[in-house]
């Protein structure tokens, strides 16, 4: 089995307000995917549904063939829009509690990347500066060697040069056979690391590509491509 | 520091020259190993994935091999490497033709032109 992923007729509705109608989708291993829309389009209520956070309303996600659980949180690694650790803690403390956590953390992997950032892991995360607690928390959900990685705007907070440098994490940290769903507004930035994008809007796929067949097929990049589909 | 790459055109593409560039400039000489598809890809900065298509188009182009345990290497025939450097010199000069036609220019005032120009950089020179 080579799907990752795959949501079936995929509806989430937040009362009478759908975030996401009738989504289908089959993601493959090793590949990474760029999830794109303008705000308020779905992309994080998907990655929630994707992460158990959130239970359909119809339809069905699974991950590796399960649906979201026990099972399926030891295989996904998740960044969420926000910080969920507290800040009394230090780097140190934050790093022994996903050792705890998941079996697949890797510790060397951590202190490597820390140190390549320039980030003192006995610092407390509460005297750190909004983008370097990202990078922290970034730099913990890639040393886990899982299966899929989904960031929810992993490289919003960072500045240009530390994104180049996050970006290059992300490729040289992930096993060949993992998928990494990125979503994220700063497309210019990421669009040469992406296999495929998924354009969503008003929580329906509205296109999904692979970024040289939009650059071949339309000569454009995916960020030019994606200004004209959701002109304002 | 990451590839130079036009956002416009297919990323493979552009690998593709960029590695024919480090060829013909000597960059990588005949029969020299190739880093690994991982750290190419990480040198400029693109997916891993694409890395590895462009490359295995190079492959199938004969200009780089493959060796089974070893990695990739740069061919060995030096006749085809100077059978591409004149491939892109003439995809090169076609351009710049097509540009002066557009400019009016016809071919013998181009040669005229050109003559002209290394005359007087001469001159400077002196």
């Amino acid at each position: 089995m080579s799907q990752i992923l795959e949501c079936k007729n995929l509806t989430k509705s937040y009362g009478t307000k759908t975030a996401l109608a009738n989504i289908n989708l089959s993601l493959d291993k090793g590949k990474i995917i760029g999830l794109l829309g303008p705000n308020g389009s779905g992309k994080t209520t998907l990655i929630k549904l994707i992460n158990g956070l959130l239970v359909p309303t119809n339809g069905e996600v699974l991950i590796d063939g399960m649906a979201p659980g026990v099972d399926t949180k030891k295989i996904v690694s998740y960044l969420p829009e926000r910080t969920y650790l507290g800040d009394w803690m230090s780097v140190n403390d934050a790093i022994s509690f996903f050792v705890d956590f998941y079996e697949d953390f890797d510790r060397s992997r951590a202190y490597d990347m820390l140190e390549k950032l320039n980030i003192n892991p006995s610092d407390r995360l509460r005297t750190m500066s909004k983008g370097t607690k990202e990078k922290v928390q970034l730099i913990l959900v890639m040393s886990r060697r899982a299966k899929l990685y989904c960031l929810d705007e992993p490289i919003a907070g960072v500045d240009p040069a530390a994104r180049d440098y996050i970006l290059s994490t992300i490729i040289n940290n992930y096993a060949e056979d993992a998928t990494i769903i990125i979503s994220t507004h700063l497309i210019s930035d990421v669009e040469n690391v992406l296999d495929d994008v998924i354009f969503i809007q008003y929580g329906q796929i509205k296109l999904i590509s692979s970024v040289d067949e939009i650059r071949y097929e339309r000569g454009k990049s995916v960020d030019g491509l994606f200004r004209e589909v959701f002109r304002c | 520091m990451a590839w130079n790459l036009s956002s416009e055109r297919p990323i493979y593409a552009q690998i593709i020259e960029k590695i024919q560039q480090d060829i013909i400039s000597g960059n990588y000489a005949p029969g020299d190993r190739l880093p690994s598809v991982r750290d190419l890809a990480s040198e400029a900065a693109v997916n891993p994935n694409t890395m590895q298509k462009a490359l295995t188009e190079l492959e199938r182009t004969g200009l780089v091999f493959a060796q089974r345990t070893s990695g990739r290497y740069i061919t060995e025939d030096i006749i085809m490497i100077q059978k591409m450097k004149e491939e892109i010199a003439s995809a090169h000069i076609k351009e710049f033709l097509d540009k002066m036609a557009q400019l009016g220019f016809k071919k013998q005032e181009i040669i005229d032109l050109i003559t002209q120009l290394e005359k007087s950089d001469k001159e400077e020179n002196e």
